[in-house]
């Protein structure tokens, strides 16, 4: 499996944020995007999560499942966590199981993999910033899709949360998995790096 | 479908928790309808000829009321970005979302209808009548009034937008709803003819309401 994507060019407001940007990432493989605030790292994600469209250029996925686009193959971790708030972290959970479908995972699983399994009946407003961050990471595991595009994912993790998203991030790329992951900080995992230029 | 289902259920629960908004309409209902005698007066002849198109009216604004959150909720804290990105086409997912908003706010208002006819002097056969148009009425209301959620959806403060935009489509469903209602209570008409009328408009903007709703979400999303 190969995500690919030439000459992408994406404009925001009428500024370009990027033009002429080319990027591969083969199945195991992380691709790390760095750059200054501003660079574009999130767009660039959109751009791939068919939540943007790009000015020009393509993004492909081949060697996938041929029926399926690429954002429907992919999980996005975006700054914003989907998560509501008058629901329990179980039902939070248990609904993107059953909207995203596909291949699923054990709900409860999931929830004791992020270490949230003792706070499953909380309802998710009393949850912390890490907390919400690590239900968002549960809803990765609890339905299998091959792509990852993740937006800051380790933000508001504390050290023992970083640990353990590096741990499931190993997971997936040892199971074919394929990560593009938008960082300032090292992901802990060996990656490709992708540097994005400076605001134009 | 399990998937439909899914969303179906969730907005459901939303709804019905803390600070969601089945309660609110039917209490709004109940306010504007609880209002109008006061206004009018005590004449009980009077108050029975305006009745189908004081709740007419009322169910009308109650339904706006928390249709603005419809998509806006979902935008705000990125669910819709999966929701779009989801195998479940974004047209399905739309009609899922509207059809949960109507159970949860517009199934209150009819079944509290019936109260609320007594206090507008409306006797049995009127306040059945009104009821049956509100049944067949409302899903045209929440269907028209979805297109203007997703084209207001990035906008903070959308909901005052949204009934500038809605109200005048839902122009035709208030006129054939209260004439259904004063037919079955005062003739000359009958009912069936503007009852059907009324029905046509619900199942025409069932189509296309999900198709105009997901093409706008698709454009506006950033």
């Amino acid at each position: 499996m190969r995500l690919s994507g030439r000459n992408l060019k994406c404009v925001r407001g009428g500024r370009e944020v990027f033009a002429g940007l080319d990027l591969s990432a083969t199945a195991g493989e992380a691709l790390a995007v760095t750059g200054p605030n501003g660079a574009g790292k999130t767009s660039l994600l959109r751009v791939l999560a068919g939540l943007l469209v790009p000015a020009e250029g393509m993004v492909a996925l081949d060697g996938g499942d041929a029926e399926l686009s690429l954002p429907e193959q992919a999980h996005y971790l975006g700054h914003r966590d989907a998560l509501k708030p008058a629901l329990s972290v179980a039902e939070n959970l248990s609904f993107w199981r059953e909207f995203l479908g596909g291949e699923t995972e054990d709900a409860g699983r999931c929830l004791a993999a992020v270490a949230l399994d003792h706070a499953a009946h909380l309802p998710a407003a009393y949850l912390s910033a890490g907390q919400r961050r690590r239900l968002s990471i549960a809803r990765l595991l609890s339905v299998r899709r091959p792509v990852w595009l993740l937006d800051e994912p380790t933000s508001a993790l504390d050290a023992a949360g970083q640990a353990l998203f590096v741990g499931l991030m190993r997971d997936h790329l040892a199971s074919g998995g394929l990560i593009v992951a938008a960082t300032h900080l090292p992901l802990g995992i060996d990656a490709r790096d992708l540097r994005m230029g400076g605001a134009a | 479908m399990s998937a439909l289902a899914a969303l179906i259920r969730r907005d459901i629960r939303i709804a019905l928790r803390v600070g969601g908004g089945a309660l609110i309409g039917v209490l709004f209902f109940l306010t504007v309808t609880v209002l109008m005698p006061f206004a009018v007066g005590p004449d009980l002849a009077l108050l029975s000829r305006l009745g189908p198109a004081i709740l007419w009216l009322g169910a009308l604004l109650a339904s706006l009321l928390t249709l603005d959150r419809l998509f806006a909720a979902d935008h705000e804290d990125g669910s819709l970005d999966l929701i779009v990105m989801s195998r479940t086409p974004l047209e399905l997912a739309c009609a899922a979302k509207a059809l949960a908003h109507w159970i949860a706010a517009g199934l209150p208002l009819i079944i509290a209808t019936p109260v609320l006819g007594l206090l507008l002097n409306l006797d049995g056969t009127a306040t059945l009548a009104v009821a049956a148009t509100l049944l067949a009425g409302t899903p045209a209301l929440t269907f028209t009034g979805m297109i203007g959620a997703a084209l207001a959806v990035t906008l903070h403060r959308g909901g005052l937008l949204l009934a500038v935009l809605v109200l005048p489509l839902s122009i035709p469903v208030l006129i054939f709803g209260v004439a259904a209602s004063q037919a079955a209570i005062s003739g000359p008409l009958l009912f069936g003819t503007p009852f059907s009328i009324l029905c046509a408009l619900s199942l025409a903007s069932l189509v296309i309401g999900p198709f105009a709703a997901a093409a706008s979400l698709r454009h506006g999303l950033d």
